[in-house]
């Protein structure tokens, strides 16, 4: 992965690699705020904004601090430290000049700060050895993997809702049921890079 | 091991938390969004069924704009007790009481209407609105699936024995959810104390509707020509009525020759309790 060009890793996080359908990360946001194509839209913004900065804090983080000192063994530990920060920042920055988004991501906002997908794309970012370029491509394009993911299952969800469903699988069965056909489809892109 | 080894890891991690710590405290001072302390008391009063009747999202977004200059008296879930405590915390006078505004459904079809076609499929008004708007002949009419019903937490929506939904008005808190839920436009929200309804939607030509539903309204405007008060006017083939000016005189009542027009006697419950006593 560290020669990828970035063709290649944009598409691999936003298809191959799906962070919600291929690797399985971020699944909690992914279930609660898809009822709604317009707030899995701005869920989708919201992670994408968090991932591409932590990403960039991270790297800074990871290069300047951890390898120089060999405290590698520390990098969950302050990625954590370094996402909740951000994530507590742009959510008093967004309450302040986006009123209407803060109140449509309501609780789901403070979760992206132990959001997997997050965590998972910077210590990923470290693991595949990225430069900044590629971290920051990587992240943006897995989030954005993520956001095409909550809002394709959104449409279908609110498809669902005139649907004659048999009654055990109302709610969240089916929609659980649903992530799993999208899945599958995902899994077609396997073995493209 | 050399204690010195853990002046680093230690050290970055504290000097970091401390900073982002800093920076968050100022950012939260900076950025601060003034919350009124009323807001949070009004919320508190307020029935939390985020119903939406009063016109915004949610019973915390009415306590906002309460506390920035809405009226006091649009939450129609509390009623009157809550409006109240409201204008007790906002020091105002509980001046426009507003009018108590149930839930009306506009049609007596139901087995007084014929069908055009055998609906088989999925139930649910919507479902079948989706087909060809619905079995039954009068394309305005209940279909009498009660997506309504399902909507209404407060069990005052059923479906009476004519297969129309019918609401009662004492459980009725006006909040306004059947009035969206219902596919055919057929719930209007109207004054509890008004006792008088045209209850047809029929905008087609008199002699077509008589031929579907024996109880529709069709245009023949003898209850325009009855009313003292000019309240009851027929546009576009359907009487409507302006509650504003109506006085439950029960004149149009009375001279409807379809029995489109309901007219709730006020004393029937007085009588029912006298003739029972």
């Amino acid at each position: 992965m560290e020669n990828a060009g970035l063709m290649t890793i944009i598409i691999s996080a936003i298809l191959v690699n799906n962070f919600t359908m291929s690797r399985f990360l971020g699944i909690c946001p992914f279930i609660g705020m898809s009822k709604k194509v317009e707030t899995a839209l701005g869920m989708g913004l919201a992670v994408t904004f968090v991932m591409s900065m932590a990403s960039t804090f991270t790297y800074f983080a990871n290069k300047y601090l951890l390898i120089p000192h060999n405290m590698g063994y520390l990098k969950t530990v302050m990625f954590i430290l370094i996402i909740a920060s951000l994530v507590q920042f742009v959510e008093i920055v967004l309450k302040k000049i986006l009123p209407s988004l803060y109140q449509a991501l309501g609780v789901f906002l403070p979760l992206i700060t132990t959001n997997c997908a997050v965590l998972g794309v910077t210590l990923m970012n470290e693991q595949f050895g990225f430069n900044l370029i590629k971290s920051v491509v990587h992240a943006t394009a897995a989030a954005l993997g993520f956001t095409l993911a909550i809002v394709l299952f959104a449409f279908i969800r609110e498809g669902m809702e005139t649907n004659d469903i048999p009654e055990p699988f109302h709610g969240f069965p089916i929609a659980l049921i649903t992530a799993s056909l999208i899945s599958f489809a995902f899994l077609g892109f396997s073995g493209m890079v | 091991m050399d204690l010195t080894n853990l002046i680093w890891p230690v050290g970055s991690l504290s000097v970091m938390g401390i900073v982002f710590g800093a920076a968050l405290a100022y950012a939260s001072q900076k950025f601060e969004v003034a919350v009124d302390n009323r807001v949070e008391a009004i919320d508190a009063i307020l029935p939390q069924a985020n119903c939406g009747a009063c016109g915004y999202p949610g019973c915390a977004s009415y306590a906002e704009a309460v506390v920035g200059g809405e009226v006091v008296s649009l939450c129609s879930v509390g009623g009157a007790p809550v409006t109240a405590k409201i204008a007790k915390i906002m020091g105002v006078d509980n001046v426009d009481e507003a009018k108590r505004m149930v839930a009306k459904v506009k049609c007596m079809g139901g087995n007084n209407c014929i069908d055009d076609a055998v609906y088989e499929g999925l139930e649910g008004c919507l479902a079948k609105t989706f087909v060809a708007g619905g079995p039954k002949s009068c394309k305005y009419g209940c279909l009498g699936d009660g997506d309504c019903v399902d909507v209404c937490e407060f069990d005052a929506l059923h479906i009476n024995e004519l297969g129309v939904a019918q609401v009662d008005p004492d459980n009725c808190v006006g909040c306004t959810l059947c009035v969206a839920a219902c596919p055919k436009h057929l719930i209007e929200m109207v004054p509890d104390s008004c006792r008088v309804h045209v209850l047809c939607k029929n905008e087609e030509l008199g002699g077509h509707v008589k031929k579907n539903c024996s109880v529709a309204c069709i245009g023949c405007k003898l209850c325009e020509k009855a009313c003292k008060f000019d309240a009851i006017h027929v546009i576009d083939n359907l009487a409507r009525i302006d509650y504003d000016k109506c006085t439950n005189c029960m004149a149009c009542v009375k001279v409807c020759p379809t029995k489109a027009i309901e007219g709730i006697l006020p004393q029937k419950k007085v009588l029912d309790a006298v003739e029972s006593a």
